[in-house]
């Protein structure tokens, strides 16, 4: 009876907030735009052959029914790899977004809570490294790490650690003030149930926002690490990697350039888009 | 004594929130707190439930002194007193519904299981007239007074010893306040809770007050049974704030006397020399200023009030004054 009852009215909740996310366009078009994204990097390598595949007889072909996309240098076809390359920057970007929120939440909800102690410590490490630019920083990690997927993610991840520690702990100040914390405290409830269950839930919106802000970033920092050779390695395909080939035919074969780079425009502005849209529904200040 | 507060002092850095205070309230007991906003009487409340801690004195609930307990020590004790707060929208939490909050206690405290919870929170919710089926609402789905009568239903579902209510009422709108005063005189008759009722509104403690005590600074000024507080306020502080509670019968609004007391309430930081009263009070005179007068002053005989013009067969009259 009881789960059921609570069941129900956040299932009721649920709908009231996708009403009002559904009546926005913009948010909605970066809705579209993220699935179709994530359509591509776990549909698209089904659909399209083999990324690897050299066809000499069409190197730097222009866009046709043959190859949607053209070719590269390799006459390796361009679609192939972008639907691959979107698997890439797919796990790039989420991965990386997970492990900074996995490691970051914690770390932001405990110096909060428990400000005394260990919020100068560890807000003052956190200030060093955000004195440092974030692709700086992630191309630092990269290096030391080595390139390769794993390099990227782990590089990326650490780079976005020291924002979403900040985050959290903004936040947690904010909601540790609250009277509903104090009357948990008067209900007898321990720290630990208090940062689960009172607290993290009300820091919650902000850090959905934060992810959709800290994917595309990451993607966008995957290509740049891929670029410069500090990321995924060819053969495998990736838009950073598709985009450091394209450079240099620019002049002779300018869409190996322009489909990845408009891949990266678009799943950035899906996600950007949704992240905006997520944030004003979400706030519970905001109109109904 | 339920409660026992001895020279209690709190300090928010420079500022000294409560700064010496001491009341008793007695099994049963309902001990209306009554100050202007920035008096302290907030944090008194705050105090007695932990959940700032104090900078001096003591606090005893049920003879137990608790002043110094951990956080881990309080909770079992917490079993014994919980807290009405002031503002219904920051007092729930917005991501529970109304049964988890009403049912917490009971679940932080094992005295309940899931079940069980749900057949008290309904009971719970009935009591302060809510009907059960609100159980499934979230907080924001409710009206002020719902949500302060849901408030109200998680200080009371472990029938504590001592309730803290701290301007239950405020933030209410008028038409609502008395409903929601009325319930809490009646679930007071019915559970037999001891209460300090803070409030900046003597009309509020007028209805529910066995005792009042007025504070002033960080201090209590005067203290004593309601009735005698009411019909013959001896220090000039309580006079004024009496004089200002509007009657409701307009020939005797017309006719009563008003003190309008000068100047702002003194900065907590830095509070006046001697009586922390002197720079309001009409009747201030040199000794006001340098010397504090006790709140218990042995040379009268009715209930205590720190003021230097009290004498056996005198009280200070501030209408008078001019």
């Amino acid at each position: 009876m009881t789960e059921h009852a609570v069941a129900a009215g956040r299932a009721a909740r649920r709908r009231r907030l996708w009403r009002r996310f559904r009546r926005r366009p913009m948010p909605m078009a970066g809705l579209v735009l993220v699935v179709g994204f994530v359509l591509l990097a776990l549909a698209g390598p089904l659909v399209v052959g083999d990324p690897a595949a050299q066809d000499y007889l069409a190197t730097l072909a222009p866009p046709s029914p043959a190859h949607l996309m053209g070719t590269d240098d390799l006459g390796r076809d361009a679609f192939a790899r972008i639907a691959h390359g979107a698997q890439v920057s797919l796990q790039a970007g989420v991965l990386s977004t997970l492990l900074a929120m996995a490691v970051g939440i914690p770390i932001g909800l405990v110096a909060g809570f428990y400000r005394r102690w260990l919020d100068p410590v560890v807000m003052r490490l956190v200030d060093v490294t955000l004195a440092f630019p974030f692709l700086v920083f992630a191309v630092g990690l990269a290096a030391i790490i080595g390139p390769s997927l794993k390099g990227v993610v782990l590089a990326l991840g650490f780079a976005q650690l020291p924002a979403v520690i900040r985050i959290t702990r903004g936040e947690v100040l904010a909601v540790r003030e609250m009277d509903y914390v104090a009357a948990a405290v008067a209900d007898g409830a321990g720290d630990g149930h208090i940062i689960l269950r009172y607290v993290l839930p009300n820091c919650a919106s902000p850090l959905i926002v934060q992810a959709t802000v800290a994917i595309p970033t990451a993607i966008i920092g995957e290509s740049t690490l891929s670029f410069l050779g500090l990321g995924v390695q060819p053969p495998t395909p990736s838009w950073g990697v598709m985009l450091t080939t394209a450079q240099q035919y620019l002049s002779d074969a300018p869409w190996l350039a322009i489909w990845p780079g408009l891949m990266i425009a678009l799943a950035t502005l899906g996600f950007n888009l949704l992240g905006d849209g997520l944030r004003d529904v979400l706030d519970p200040r905001s109109g109904r | 004594m339920i409660l026992r507060i001895d020279n209690l002092v709190k300090h928010y850095g420079q500022v000294r929130a409560v700064d010496g205070l001491s009341l008793e309230i007695a099994h049963g007991e309902v001990l209306g707190l009554v100050g202007e906003s920035g008096s302290g009487k907030s944090t008194v409340g705050k105090c007695v439930l932990r959940l700032t801690d104090p900078t001096a004195g003591t606090i005893e609930l049920a003879g137990r002194d608790i002043t110094r307990l951990s956080r881990r020590a309080m909770r079992p004790l917490r079993r014994d007193m919980h807290m009405v707060f002031q503002d219904p929208f920051s007092s729930l939490n917005p991501r529970f519904t109304i049964e988890q909050i009403v049912g917490e206690p009971l679940l932080r405290h094992k005295v309940a299981d899931r079940r069980g919870v749900s057949e008290r929170v309904s009971a719970m919710l009935e009591k302060v007239g809510l009907r059960p089926e609100m159980r499934s609402r979230f907080p924001h789905e409710l009206s002020g007074g719902q949500r302060q009568r849901v408030g109200l239903a998680r200080a009371l579902i472990l029938e504590p010893k001592l309730v803290v209510a701290d301007e239950p009422v405020s933030a209410l709108d008028v038409s609502v306040q008395a409903s929601v005063l009325n319930l809490i005189t009646d679930l007071q008759r019915d559970m037999g809770f001891s209460c300090l009722f803070i409030t900046h509104d003597l009309s509020v403690v007028e209805f529910l007050a066995d005792r009042i005590a007025v504070m002033y600074l960080g201090k209590i000024v005067e203290s004593g049974p309601k009735a005698e507080i009411f019909a013959a306020p001896r220090h000039p502080y309580t006079q004024a704030l009496l004089s200002a509670a509007p009657v409701a019968d307009p020939v005797r609004q017309r006719e009563r006397r008003r003190i309008v007391l000068g100047a702002d309430v003194p900065s907590p930081v830095d509070p006046p020399s001697g009586c922390r009263f002197h720079t309001r009070c009409p009747l201030a005179y040199d000794a006001c200023r340098t010397d504090e007068p006790p709140l218990t002053d042995t040379r009268s005989n009715g209930h205590p009030a720190a003021c230097h013009l009290i004498t056996a067969d005198r009280i200070p009259d501030a209408a008078a004054h001019r």
